[in-house]
């Protein structure tokens, strides 16, 4: 049978052929920019010379050299905590509140209103994270209209965008900002896919809105929350680094340098190539473990998972 | 049988009215500032005012950045990029995403698998950087539009777009007209899959566009850096006062100095924020697309 089935697949490859003509860039794109690199992960193991290349440069001795040289730093454990908070924090906010805004918009009534309100709440998608940090630099100066409201409360201004004490607080507001609206459009979808005879037999039982978001709504849209929990803990470890790289100042990198920023540092402009693969394939790991692991659980208890 | 409104569903009702206010006035408002504070005399500005409407008009901060040359450069960098990269990133991810979509594509499944891994694992940006040296695209555009030719998430987006679309028997059909793999992605396929094409478009340019690090890694030199970059530099970075040299006095060069932010955040940002309502319902479908298949 397996001789069958094999000749089967022969005979459709070939028959098939331009089919992967078709793929072909991208398999070359695969190839190159995505296996490839995987491969150079190999240069954490050894002492990475450009004239020698990948497979020429000799191996670290011990082989774990450029490993235990990061966890021996004194910044290891700083960039290890800041990236988990940073992390956790995301997860906590940013991914509960675009579903509670669908939730709450689609109980607003009249269709143009939700469509006017979803609108405006995805347009931050579209700007840039050089611009939004930007914005949030100018109007969050001790100068600006946010502090003079801020001034109203406590009566002085806060240093938000230099001070560590400020860091995490303004990276979460900004991201909930930037991507509520975006993260929300599945949930809208799913909301909008719900039938409304489960709302109508609700309202037959006198159900007010708060209990049917709670008791259909949540129930039903479950299982789109559970793969969407699932995708986001996948990228626990890959905190956009993008936007904290670009809200570091001196004055916060106690609390804003993350693995990631800190591996485009040593890396790039330090061109310790061997140490900083290796800080980046220990990242890379932990991510990857924690997405098996969240993909597990949910496939155990919910029978949902991505693989 | 529709019964009155309870109390309790007209307290939510309000509540909730409430909060969605609350929460488009959270996102709109700052860029609506920035938008008014740009064409506001700075000392108004500066003094944390909140602004419904430009106050003492003042626009010199504009005539400043009409005549700043590296900020056009980037601008024009970035056009060049967006243009040419977004072609690419259609030109790779949809004929590939169409060939993963047909069934009695041999290794499906693998091939899938190929893409998907690379979504949840990496080799991180040094081996990245390694490679682009190793090919020799190092500060040349193709460093800028090569390496994002595939988002897998929108590889992924495409192949839902045609597992829905298109039909096992409309390709059956096709094939018995005598219709190669070739014909039928070009003549058949294609013409029915503008909506994909569009949500590409917008999903590969916005990206693109608003694309920072890949330029700091890639690029070396000032002159070929995109509008980001710039913009970093002038806002984050305090170079704003390299943009003014000479004439005005101290006081009058702070005070453009100021403005000239606000200007450059809006010149950046206006070409996406004008297309947007245009493009909007592309985009609500993309992101549907991509959610009936994870």
């Amino acid at each position: 049978m397996g001789r069958v089935k094999k000749n089967k697949y022969k005979k459709l490859m070939i028959h098939n052929w331009r089919l992967y003509v078709l793929m072909l860039p991208a398999l070359i794109w695969l190839i190159i920019f995505a296996y490839y690199p995987m491969y150079g992960l190999l240069i954490s193991f050894k002492d990475y010379k450009g004239s020698l290349g990948i497979l020429g440069s000799p191996w670290a001795t011990p082989i774990w050299k450029h490993f235990s040289a990061f966890f021996s730093t004194s910044i290891a454990k700083n960039v290890i905590v800041n990236t988990v908070v940073l992390s956790i924090l995301t997860i906590l906010f940013s991914f509960p509140i675009p579903i509670i805004f669908a939730l709450l918009l689609n109980q607003i009534q009249g269709k143009r209103k939700r469509k006017l309100v979803q609108t405006i709440s995805y347009a931050p998608y579209f700007v840039s994270n050089v611009v939004v940090v930007s914005i949030m630099n100018v109007i969050c100066a001790p100068s600006g209209f946010v502090n003079t409201i801020i001034q109203q409360f406590i009566g002085r201004p806060l240093l938000l965008m230099s001070s560590a004490e400020y860091f995490r607080t303004m990276y979460i507001v900004s991201n909930i900002w930037q991507t509520m609206g975006f993260s929300a459009i599945v949930y809208i979808a799913a909301l909008t896919g719900i039938s409304p005879e489960y709302h109508e037999a609700a309202i037959m039982d006198g159900a007010t809105k708060f209990q049917r978001i709670l008791h259909v709504d949540i129930p039903l849209i479950m299982p789109t929350i559970i793969i969407m929990l699932i995708l986001a803990l996948g990228n626990i470890m890959t905190v956009g680094y993008e936007k904290v790289y670009l809200m570091q100042a001196g004055t916060n990198t106690q609390v804003s340098e993350i693995i990631s920023t800190y591996v485009y540092k040593v890396g790039l402009q330090n061109a310790q190539y061997s140490f900083a693969t290796a800080v980046g394939f220990f990242n890379a790991l932990v991510n990857f473990v924690i997405l098996v692991i969240a993909n597990q659980i949910t496939k155990k208890t919910s029978d949902i998972s991505i693989f | 049988m529709k019964k009155a409104k309870s109390r309790n569903d007209k307290i939510f009702d309000l509540i909730n009215t409430l909060i969605m206010i609350v929460v488009c006035v959270f996102i709109a408002y700052p860029l609506y500032y920035v938008l008014m504070a740009s064409f506001t005399d700075p000392a108004i500005v500066n003094s944390g005012k909140l602004l419904l409407y430009p106050e003492k008009l003042f626009a010199a901060g504009y005539q400043k950045i009409i005549s700043y040359k590296p900020l056009w450069t980037g601008f024009l960098n970035t056009i060049l990029y967006t243009v040419t990269g977004t072609m690419v990133a259609i030109a790779v991810t949809v004929p590939c995403a169409y060939a993963l979509s047909r069934k009695d594509l041999a290794g499906r499944r693998l091939l899938n698998f190929l893409f998907t891994f690379t979504m949840f694992f990496n080799g991180g940006i040094i081996p990245l950087y390694l490679v682009i040296n190793k090919l020799g695209i190092y500060n040349t555009i193709f460093a800028m539009i090569l390496p994002t030719a595939v988002s897998v998430y929108n590889l992924i987006v495409s192949r839902s777009f045609f597992d829905s679309t298109i039909s096992d028997d409309l390709v059956e059909a096709a094939k018995l007209d005598g219709a190669s793999d070739f014909g039928i992605f070009f003549k058949i396929v294609m013409p029915i899959s503008k909506t994909i094409i569009a949500v590409m478009v917008l999903f590969y340019a916005t990206s693109i566009w608003n694309s920072f690090m890949n330029a700091l890694m890639f690029m070396g030199e000032q002159d070929k850096m995109p509008l980001q970059v710039i913009l970093r530099n002038i806002v984050l970075s305090n170079q704003a006062s390299s943009v003014l040299s000479g004439g005005a006095d101290m006081i009058e060069r702070q005070k453009l100095a100021e403005q000239l932010k606000y200007g450059v955040i809006v010149v950046s940002t206006l070409p996406l924020l004008v297309v947007y309502p245009f493009v909007q319902k592309y985009f609500t479908k993309g992101v549907m697309v991509g959610a009936v298949k994870g």
